[in-house]
């Protein structure tokens, strides 16, 4: 998935290069940058990707989808593109038109709980939910009478409460209280928050590569300006081996979440074998090369890093609160590993070697 | 423009996993047989010529190579599946895993055909051992300080000094060493090393002395040259340009299964003492063992998806050794500390954990230093990053 073999990657490159170069963006005084980027993102199609023509989306692939979402991580996508990618996708499932606009969804974590009572309403709270300030439409997976549903709700049909995610930016706590949706379908058979976790979890381990891309740029890019005791700090050895490490985990972090992302991009049913292992451990490798990699990069930096002028903190704020969504690292590492646990020591090998 | 490496999502295609059910079944039959006990650790039987003249017979050495030398002309990927299958049943490959890996290759490359057509097809057929001449004591990581010298004479070179920590060398048939044929220029320190085949059976003035490893293991030496005779013919590739090849050698030695799977009996001896139901302490230690193996796997699969593809992917390369090594290093601390709380009389396995264990733990300190330290290898990333000249 090279960026030229897709020209979806590309336009989406272009629109942020232009529209939401992160320099420009950190140092706005106001948004007014955010209405032109949206409207250039959502006119090319590329936020409703994972919708089909005739529910309002544009029909691409899952791989093109996924191509806009690793680009979005390379530039800390300051609009909510990957939530509406999600949210189309989940409301898709139900069949359910999707409306133009922003949306975010919900849970985005394991443990969160919407249900949808008998009388059709929802309730349940759900927390570390992004652009629930800016996003009209917040897409639902909630548990119904019979089972899994998709459901639609304006997003001020809910409590809506500013919390601070764990890196410090904004992120909302979502509760509702009989709230009214406006459309509610079943989901398929077969899928269950589980599912929406394993698609959630990859598309965040991606933009993490992305953006684990980016700050290894922007840090071999500083080391080589930087000069001290008189050279450019990029020429000590301390210096090229923590941005060698760096590389090595935006590497690990890209092979994988590249891998997991290829693989639901050309299974029939994302129940299918070895898919479970490529997501969580995607989720579970990205995980730890954002906290590993995140520290790298500000060590580098130095104390400019550590300024809100600079754009470091743009992605690695990002990578760290990325961690917490669709299930942390801890959350899927216990699971994968009772999964292998109770599959038993002789089927260790053969299933990393299915990959 | 990214500085940021690719590493595409090859997938194996059919004939791989074709390949992979005949060779576990291969390997499930000779274990069956008592030709080795996957189990057992810290053994010299790794040099096992029935064995390897099996998989000679199989016609799984020399995958790679054109069939006119015995090779068979099939994909790296799958001889990455047969490398793969071996390592983790800790299978007895020492007779041909240099040969096949490393030292075959650099012969296609630089060697006559009547050296060619000598030597490949015995490796093919499992019967010829290769070892690596590049160390010395005066010269490690820093191989261009390198000072074992070759004088030309009638008709061939004769060669002084020693080399050391040579695996192999009490087995082997032959070595590629490289010794120093002129002085380092002012411009190039690298220049001035010529690699040469050395015929370990057939040369006077050669003498190898074992040097026990601190695990108890022979399996590498001081190999002390004293007037050793090398024909012409021997000389590898271009006189005082061994520095220049050598790259494409490194892109083979460092991306391979071997890289992260030699202490890999341990996880499988972890899982069967964390029983079926590991509490969560458990589970997630062996959920994040089990994620990051899967990450260096498909990393190294690409990148002999590159070499496939004809590339020469060093940098690649030297990140999954980088990676790769320190994590099967701390392999055995991390499954220590995972199991610490599960009592002995809860398994049946606890021996056998706790002496794979100990095997691991033991060996564990040679890993990242064998075949390029880690910082010789972040010299190399970094190289590649721009930071820094080759
Ligand atoms: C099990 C085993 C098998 C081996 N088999 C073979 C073999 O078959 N053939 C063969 O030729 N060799 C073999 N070697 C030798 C191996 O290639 C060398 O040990 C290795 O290249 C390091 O060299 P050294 O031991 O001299 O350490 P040194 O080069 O002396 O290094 C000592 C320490 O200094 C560091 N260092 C050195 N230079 C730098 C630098 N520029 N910047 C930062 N740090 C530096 C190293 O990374 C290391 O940490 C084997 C080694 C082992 C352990």
């Amino acid at each position: 998935m090279s960026d030229s073999d897709s020209i979806v990657a590309e336009t989406a490159a272009r629109i942020f290069a232009d529209l939401a170069d992160p320099q420009t963006v950190n140092a706005a005084k106001d948004q007014a940058w955010k209405a032109p980027l949206w409207s250039a993102l959502e006119e090319n199609g590329l936020t409703l990707a994972w919708v089909p023509d005739d529910l309002g989306g544009t029909g691409a692939s899952l791989a093109d989808g996924f191509e806009v979402i690793s680009v979005a991580g390379r530039f800390a996508a300051p609009v909510p593109v990957m939530e509406t990618l999600l949210a189309g996708w989940l409301l898709t499932q139900g069949r359910i038109a999707s409306p133009a606009g922003m949306m975010t969804l919900a849970p985005m974590r394991p443990k969160d709980r919407i249900t949808l009572g008998g009388d059709g309403m929802l309730t349940g709270r759900a927390r570390g939910i992004p652009f629930a300030g800016d996003a009209a439409h917040v897409a639902v997976l909630a548990h119904g009478p019979k089972g899994a549903v998709v459901a639609l709700a304006e997003t001020k049909s809910a409590r809506i409460a500013e919390t601070r995610g764990i890196a410090g930016n904004t992120v909302f706590e979502l509760t509702f209280d009989k709230a009214k949706p406006l459309q509610v379908a079943d989901a398929p058979a077969g899928f269950s928050q589980e599912t929406l976790m394993l698609m959630g979890a990859t598309v965040r381990s991606l933009a993490s590569a992305g953006a684990l891309a980016a700050i290894l740029d922007i840090s071999v890019r500083y080391a080589g300006e930087r000069v001290a005791f008189e050279k450019t700090i990029s020429k000590f050895q301390a210096v090229q081996h923590n941005l060698a490490r760096l590389a090595g985990e935006s590497a690990a972090a890209s092979a994988v979440a590249t891998s997991a992302a290829d693989a639901i991009s050309s299974a029939v049913t994302l129940a299918a074998p070895g898919i479970y292992l490529e997501a969580a451990s995607a989720r579970i490798r990205t995980a730890e090369a954002a906290t590993e990699g995140s520290a790298i990069a500000h060590q580098v930096h130095g104390a400019i890093g550590y300024t809100k002028e600079h754009i470091l903190h743009r992605y690695t704020q990002r990578l760290l609160t990325w961690r917490d969504d669709f299930g942390n690292e801890s959350q899927w590492a216990v699971d994968l590993g009772t999964k292998v646990a109770a599959a038993g020591a002789d089927e260790l090998w053969p299933l990393v070697a299915s990959r | 423009m990214t500085t940021a490496l690719n590493f595409d999502p090859i997938r194996l295609p059919k004939e791989c996993e074709d390949l992979r059910k005949e060779v576990r079944a291969f390997i499930k039959q000779e274990i069956a047989a008592g030709t080795w006990d996957p189990s057992a650790v810290g053994r010299d039987e790794a040099f096992n010529y029935d064995f390897s003249r099996k998989v000679g017979e199989k016609g799984w050495i020399g995958l790679t190579w054109p069939k006119k030398y015995g090779g068979h002309e099939r994909t790296f990927l799958e001889r990455y599946v047969v490398t793969e299958e071996f390592r983790v049943a800790n299978a007895p490959t020492r007779v041909f895993f240099t040969a096949d890996r490393q030292s075959g290759p650099t012969l296609l490359k630089y060697a006559n055909e009547d050296i060619k057509m000598d030597i490949l097809p015995r490796i093919c057929r499992g019967e010829c051992c290769f070892g690596i001449g590049m160390s010395e004591p005066g010269s490690g990581s820093d191989l261009f300080a390198a000072s074992t010298k070759a004088t030309k004479v009638d008709g061939g070179w004769l060669i002084n000094g020693s080399k050391i920590w040579t695996s192999n060398a009490h087995r082997a048939d032959y070595l590629i060493a490289i010794f120093r044929t002129s002085p380092p220029t002012r411009e190039n320190r690298r220049h001035g090393l010529t690699s040469f085949l050395v015929d370990m059976k057939n040369t006077k003035g050669i003498t190898c002395n074992p040097i026990i490893q601190l695990s108890g293991l022979h399996e590498f030496n001081e190999v002390v040259f004293e007037d050793a005779f090398m024909p012409d013919a021997h000389l590898l590739g271009e006189k005082d340009g061994a520095w220049k090849q050598a790259t494409s050698e490194l892109a083979y030695e460092r991306s391979g299964p071997e890289r992260f799977l030699e202490t890999f009996q341990v996880m499988i001896e972890l899982v069967r003492v964390l029983g079926e139901k590991p509490d969560a302490r458990g589970a997630e230690g062996l959920g994040r063992l089990v994620a990051q193996l899967h990450t260096l796997r498909r990393m190294s699969v690409s990148v002999n998806g590159m070499l496939q593809a004809g590339k020469e992917p060093v940098v690649e390369g030297s990140v999954v050794k980088d990676l790769g090594t320190i994590w099967e290093q701390k392999l055995p601390h991390k499954v220590r500390e995972i199991a610490a709380f599960v009592e002995p009389e809860d398994t049946a396995n606890r021996v056998a954990f706790e002496e794979q264990l100990a095997f691991a733990t033991t060996i564990a300190p040679k890993l990242t230093i064998q075949g390029g330290t880690t910082e010789v290898l972040r010299g190399i990333i970094a190289a590649g990053l721009g930071l820094r000249g080759r």
